[in-house]
């Protein structure tokens, strides 16, 4: 039971935290261009 | 002066920004040659590209004005056409809140299984009672909040009197967690949370795999949405001229419209000599000469030389406006459709809401307690809920979409396939839809190969429609070298071959009215090319393939009768020419109410209201702007067999969609019984909705093969 009582909350938090960097990454954009996002990482790197 | 400068390379708070459309855009160069090129123009603060939308966003000085950043854009070698003012998307909106009540669900419903699992597999006593609690800790924010899409709409339909598949998805959704709820608190054996909150999830998958074949669609044809002109370079008495926005023009202004601009407003040409291209609102290929005291339209391309026109009517008084309007009136029958699932919602709903109040009444005369009749009525709605019918749906029309995709042919949304699939007769316009639409020259074949790059490369110094075709001909060949090249407006490219003279201009002598033609000259050596509308490939092969469906033709263009002979004969199909856009929309409405349900294949603005009337429309994505945004579907390329295919795969998958229903109703004569007996736990509820909602995906999956 006292393992129960510590394991569920730290279950529940780990996919609690995962669901909050989802909507993060949702809201920041991240979502909007997913073909440019494709080919942006094989750009040389000047920009930025 | 001086706090200009102090401001200068600091990024400006009052900088605006600008939406382009860059349809060239493909790989990765693209997007660093733009946004680092147009990082350097001055006045420019920064420019992102989004690969997806085939679009660059620009911020910016207020003061710089869009031909600006339109000449920015094409000296780094894009052609761009600004956008209009974006506002909210609205689509897109909604299916960024329906994807985050979907992972809410998903989140939750996971985690409650995992609680549900353990209660199933003998989990008794406190412990059971933890995780009920547990469960409904989770379970009730996720209701009040992924459950939202489908309360919102069930309480629209009831307020209206009607009822659609979401009444009875919220009434069991919230009756299964209602029910629940009071299990937990008064500790009893079984609670329903992992149930409520799976159909959640699986419903929502549906709906949001429905709207995201809606946003997929619009962004490959708002791509394609240009406006048409954003403003015009407006001359004040002094001589000077400024950027004005369309809707600031009034009439009696002056607009000054350079060769290869689009004209803003109506209006009267004051001065200038020069063709127009009025193929968005005839359908004509044809540029048409005009001069001064000549009526000009807005939207028309200013092909030769630059004109100054006098406003004579702006904004909504145009004659695009005018257009416009009549297609909004038209499309108004089209949205009275109903939806296939809601029409089934409509007899499904009732019959399912009166079997769980039998049941109940039933339970309640057999002696049961109000307790357990009212458990048994819960488990009838929560198995009965249409999670297979919410998927079933929008499974079945997303896999039909993506495979038509791949065909080259985009379809707007899920109501298009299914009213593409009760066609039995097709209306083709003829300029740009049977035809290509744009001059193909003739005979190229006699000209020698040395002839041939040199008119290519005369073809590439103008902007002429006639160089287009002539350019688009001869791709893949060499262009000469020539010197000296220099275009006169209204006459024609004029440079030198080696020891030469050579020129393509307009012809000397007009040898056939209608016909268009240009003439090349080298030397002394003049020959004449003619241009005409050419035929799309597989134009008559299809028009067969369509008739052997046993679907009737009708060719309705507003060309001269005499032009629509040739196809007439060829197709051996019924043409009518001289149609004006409110004929072609009154000749649809007089079929449709013969009860014929019409396909409407158009191009032109002059299609636009016939689109909007037709039961179903499909466009080329070689049309205006305003029909493809009208057609229920467009479709890429040269070749029309796409058109055929179309109403194949929509035929089919309205056939499979069936086949769902026919699944879902044959799973709840299997488990409905067992609900009304008592025997549905919420194991056997959760293993009955999973395993429905993955055979009619299954089922649904068949279609990705259905448009080869």
């Amino acid at each position: 039971m006292t393992g129960l009582v510590l394991l569920i909350p730290i279950a529940l938090l780990c996919g609690l935290v995962a669901l909050c960097a989802f909507f993060l990454a949702l809201r920041s954009g991240q979502y909007d261009d997913l073909d440019g996002a494709a080919m942006r990482m094989l750009a040389d790197g000047e920009d930025e | 002066m001086a706090t200009q400068l102090l401001f200068a390379g600091i990024p400006a708070a009052d900088n605006i920004e600008s939406l382009f459309a860059v349809p060239a855009l493909h790989c990765v160069g693209c997007i660093a040659k733009i946004e680092q090129g147009l990082a350097k123009v001055p006045g420019i603060e920064s420019a992102r590209v989004n690969m997806t939308d085939k679009r660059v966003a620009i911020r910016h000085d207020p003061t710089l004005e869009p031909p600006a950043l339109k000449a920015a854009i094409a000296a780094i070698g894009f052609e761009a056409d600004m956008l209009a003012d974006p506002g909210v998307d609205v689509a897109a909106a909604e299916n960024k809140a329906l994807i985050r009540a979907l992972a809410v669900a998903g989140f939750a419903a996971m985690n409650i299984m995992l609680l549900s699992v353990s209660i199933w597999s003998g989990a008794d006593g406190a412990t059971r009672q933890m995780f009920h609690w547990l469960s409904a800790l989770i379970a009730l924010p996720t209701v009040a909040y992924a459950g939202q899409p489908f309360f919102r709409s069930a309480f629209a339909a009831v307020r209206q009197g009607r009822t659609n598949m979401d009444v009875p998805i919220s009434i069991g959704v919230l009756l299964t967690t209602g029910m629940s709820l009071y299990e937990t608190l008064t500790n009893g054996h079984h609670a329903w949370f992992d149930g409520a909150v799976m159909l959640l999830f699986f419903l929502l998958a549906g709906r949001c795999l429905d709207s995201m074949m809606r946003v997929r669609a619009r962004a490959g044809v708002a791509a394609l949405l240009k406006q048409s002109a954003p403003g015009a370079l407006v001359l004040d008495g002094q001589g000077h001229s400024h950027w004005t926005k369309a809707v600031d023009l009034r009439p009696g202004m002056r607009m000054l419209v350079a060769a290869g601009e689009r004209l803003a407003a109506d209006g009267r040409v004051v001065e200038g000599m020069s063709g127009m291209d009025i193929a968005f609102l005839t359908g004509e290929s044809a540029p048409v000469p005009v001069g001064p005291g000549d009526m000009v339209q807005a939207g028309a391309l200013n092909i030769d030389g630059p004109i100054h026109v006098a406003v004579t009517a702006a904004g909504p008084d145009t004659v695009i406006a005018d257009i416009a309007r009549l297609m909004e009136q038209a499309g108004q029958g089209k949205s009275r459709y109903v939806r296939l699932a809601d029409r089934a919602a409509r007899l499904y709903a009732p019959c399912v809401h009166l079997l769980a109040a039998l049941s109940f009444a039933g339970w309640m005369i057999a002696g049961a307690s109000v307790h357990q009749a009212l458990l048994i009525a819960v488990a009838v709605l929560l198995i009965t809920c249409p999670c297979a019918l919410g998927l079933a749906v929008p499974a079945a029309q997303v896999v039909a979409c993506g495979a038509l995709m791949r065909r080259g042919v985009l379809v707007k949304d899920g109501s298009a396939l299914e009213r593409l699939a009760e066609v039995d007769e097709v209306v083709f316009d003829k300029t740009g839809t049977l035809t290509l639409g744009r001059p193909v020259p003739r005979d190229l074949d006699r000209l020698a190969a040395q002839d041939k790059a040199i008119l290519l490369a005369l073809a590439c110094a103008s902007r002429h429609p006639l160089s287009n075709a002539l350019r688009q001909a001869l791709n893949g060949g060499e262009a000469a070298a020539i010197e000296n090249v220099r275009e006169v407006a209204g006459e024609g490219v004029f440079g030198r071959y080696g020891h030469d003279d050579v020129a393509l201009t307009r012809p000397r002598s007009l040898i056939n009215l209608f016909g268009l033609a240009s003439e090349y000259r080298r030397g002394n050596h003049a020959t004449l090319l003619s241009f005409a509308d050419a035929l799309r490939p597989d134009a008559i092969d299809l028009i067969g393939d369509l008739k052997q469906d046993g679907l009737a033709i009708l060719i309705a263009s507003g060309d001269r009768p005499e032009a629509l002979e040739d196809v007439a004969r060829a197709t051996g199909t019924t043409a009518i020419g001289h149609l004006r856009p409110a004929d072609k929309l009154a000749l649809i409405e007089r079929l449709k109410r013969r009860g014929q349900k019409i396909l409407m294949v158009g191009d032109g603005l002059n299609d636009g209201p016939a689109l909007a009337a037709g039961h179903a429309s499909m466009a080329p994505a070689s049309a205006s702007d305003a029909s493809q945004l009208t057609a229920d579907a467009v479709f890429l390329g040269d070749r029309l067999a796409p058109v055929a295919v179309t109403l194949r795969v929509a035929r089919r998958t309205v056939r499979v969609v069936k086949q769902n229903f026919a699944l879902a109703i044959g799973y709840n004569i299997l488990a409905v019984p067992l609900a009304i007996a008592g025997k549905v736990t919420p194991l056997v509820a959760a293993i009955a909705m999973s395993l429905s909602s993955l055979i009619v995906v299954a089922n649904a999956l068949r279609l990705n093969g259905s448009a080869k």
